[in-house]
């Protein structure tokens, strides 16, 4: 999960300038080693997602020796009242976790980036731990602090701890974006007599839309993936997605697992497809 | 008029600030103090964390240090440092970790190289082939990997089918540097990527110009520039693969221990939350200490990165 701040990282990339080409000719052989490393490479990253993908329409139970061609595993992830359900979990908590996080997170971006306060550097250190602290150290203190004030583990333990860990990288990426907001437009709608609420509604929250919907993005993101500290905040009926194929996984392989595997990637494909055209959509 | 202008001012502050910093404060750094404090606990006699303060549970994982520094090359290079059971343990998952995240690196440099020096479109495309595993469930990954490498796996039919010796690997430590490389490639690719894209090739040039030779250059002008990304790719990979958990059980079928697992193991099957919490601690410390020095020998710019 920390992993996941890369999109802060991502955020905006500087225009490519015209470089001169004289150097491909004399490094020709290290260009072919770089190729020939960056195919290997990207072949290590897909062939086991898309052998999974393959497999996942194959009828034989076990095994990995080819019989035919079926939607059967599919069919049964979609009368699995287990799957469904935990499905629904995993969506609930990414839909709640990521309004409360991008609010909050906004916010705190907001105050951050505008004002100067007293204890400001100890707060931006302080946001900064989430990134830095191993997601299962997050998942168990969660677990003992939970346990310690009596709160039963459910949905809103899963909330609560999703909201904790997708708010700082919504944070980074809002303050990035609040470092680039021309301040003078909002001096402008006051000059003209809007009075605050107005000016925030009707130009900073428009100008920061673009921010506000990729943060967003991540933080859905970040939420249906977490299994680690979902694995620890998660009650008997509230497994998420994740958590319910890892007890899957380690109950045996079952055929319906490479069905939800390869569904939960398409979802991914799909979703980085509408980051990127969103982002696409924003520097044109 | 300047006072209620001030008022004001901090009024707003706190309005906006009050939110995130209650989450922050009350789901994140009050549940580590709890787990601080629950490690200098006891066990009451249900296995719950119970007064009085102790010292025993940082004791148990340093009493039987040993030193003895041994090298082999089983399951690769591997340089042991201590004898006794949980210093061993730490010592083999910060050597792990350190391993993978230098191959992860060696890997990951050529391809960004690669990358960014491609034409526009095509860098868009690999680009977006690197997105997908980034943004891909790390679970669903790991398990893709998993299923792979079975021993009845498409590997092994693959390998039978062309008279050849199956693989034995998985549930192995090579497994488990596999499964590392693995997952985080895609996490040390794009920020070395996007320092790499930044880069202005004409100024190794100027140091060729200006008498240095590819390595001088190298070393003095590109590696300063692309400090932001290597740092933020070294943390991204070195974090998660100290405290993994995922890949420990699903590559290494838990018989390869690193922290991560072993903490989790108290939590779950032996339940022994003070021991648990000191190790969580130590590792934290670890981390913590590993992210300022690397931060450190970066000089100054990662803020704009990670």
């Amino acid at each position: 999960m920390a992993s996941d701040s890369t999109v802060v990282l991502l955020g905006e990339r500087s225009e490519i300038k015209p470089r001169p080409r004289r150097e491909t000719q004399r490094f020709s052989l290290s260009r072919f080693a770089l190729v020939t490393i960056t195919l290997f490479t990207f072949a290590f990253l897909y062939v086991p997602i898309v052998v999974l993908i393959v497999f996942s329409f194959n009828s034989a139970r076990t095994g990995a020796t080819w019989q035919s061609f079926t939607l059967q595993w599919y069919a049964r992830v979609f009368s699995n009242a287990r799957i469904l359900e935990a499905a629904a979990n995993s969506l609930i908590v990414a839909v709640l976790s990521t309004f409360g996080a991008v609010v909050i997170g906004t916010l705190m971006a907001m105050a951050m980036e505008r004002y100067r306060f007293r204890g400001k550097g100890a707060w931006d250190g302080l946001l900064y731990m989430p990134v830095i602290v191993p997601e299962i150290v997050m998942g168990i203190s969660l677990l003992i602090f939970f346990a310690a004030v009596n709160i039963s583990r459910g949905l809103l333990t899963l909330v609560i701890s999703h909201i904790a860990f997708c708010m700082p990288f919504v944070y980074l990426t809002m303050r990035a974006r609040l470092a680039d907001f021309d301040r003078s437009v909002e001096e402008a709608a006051q000059d003209l007599g809007a009075n605050e609420w107005v000016t925030f509604q009707r130009i900073t929250l428009p100008l920061l839309m673009p921010g506000i919907i990729s943060s967003a993005l991540l933080a859905f993101t970040l939420s249906l993936d977490d299994f680690v500290i979902s694995f620890f905040v998660t009650g008997v009926g509230s497994q998420t997605l994740p958590v319910y194929i890892w007890g899957q996984i380690r109950k045996g392989i079952t055929p319906e697992i490479n069905a939800i595997s390869a569904l939960m990637l398409v979802l991914s494909i799909i979703l980085v497809i509408i980051t990127q055209l969103i982002q696409r959509r924003q520097r044109a | 008029m300047i006072q209620a202008f001030r008022e004001r001012r901090s009024l707003r502050i706190a309005g906006l600030m009050f939110p995130g910093a209650f989450w922050l404060i009350v789901f994140f750094l009050i549940p580590l103090l709890i787990m601080a404090v629950i490690s200098f606990m006891s066990r009451d006699q249900f296995g719950f964390p119970a007064p009085p303060f102790t010292l025993e549970n940082y004791w148990d994982i340093v009493k039987d240090i040993r030193f003895n520094l041994s090298i082999s090359f089983e399951g690769g290079l591997n340089i042991r440092l201590f004898d006794g059971l949980y210093l061993e343990l730490f010592w083999r998952s910060i050597w792990l970790s350190l391993i993978s995240t230098i191959i992860t690196l060696l890997i990951a440099f050529p391809v960004a190289l690669f990358m960014s020096r491609l034409s526009r479109r095509y860098r868009n495309l690999a680009l977006f082939l690197v997105m997908i595993p980034f943004w891909t469930n790390f679970l669903v990954r790991t398990y893709a990997l998993q299923f792979m490498l079975r021993g009845n796996g498409p590997i092994n039919t693959l390998l039978r089918a062309l008279g050849l010796e199956p693989l034995d690997l998985l549930f192995t430590p090579t497994a488990v540097m596999i499964g590392l490389v693995y997952g985080n490639l895609p996490f040390m690719i794009l920020p070395l990527y996007t320092s790499l894209e930044k880069f202005d090739w004409t100024m190794i040039e100027a140091a060729n110009d200006l008498g240095a030779n590819m390595l001088r250059a190298f070393q003095r002008v590109m590696l300063p520039l692309i400090a932001p990304g290597l740092v933020a790719g070294s943390i991204l990979t070195f974090v998660p693969a100290i405290g993994s958990y995922i890949t420990v059980e699903l590559m290494g079928g838990g018989r390869t221990n690193m922290i991560g697992y072993a903490i989790a193991q108290q939590f779950s099957a032996s339940v022994n939350w003070p021991f648990g919490s000191a190790m969580s601690l130590l590792m934290m410390i670890i981390v913590t200490i590993a992210a300022v020095l690397y931060f450190r020998s970066g000089r100054g710019e990662q803020r704009a990165v990670l």
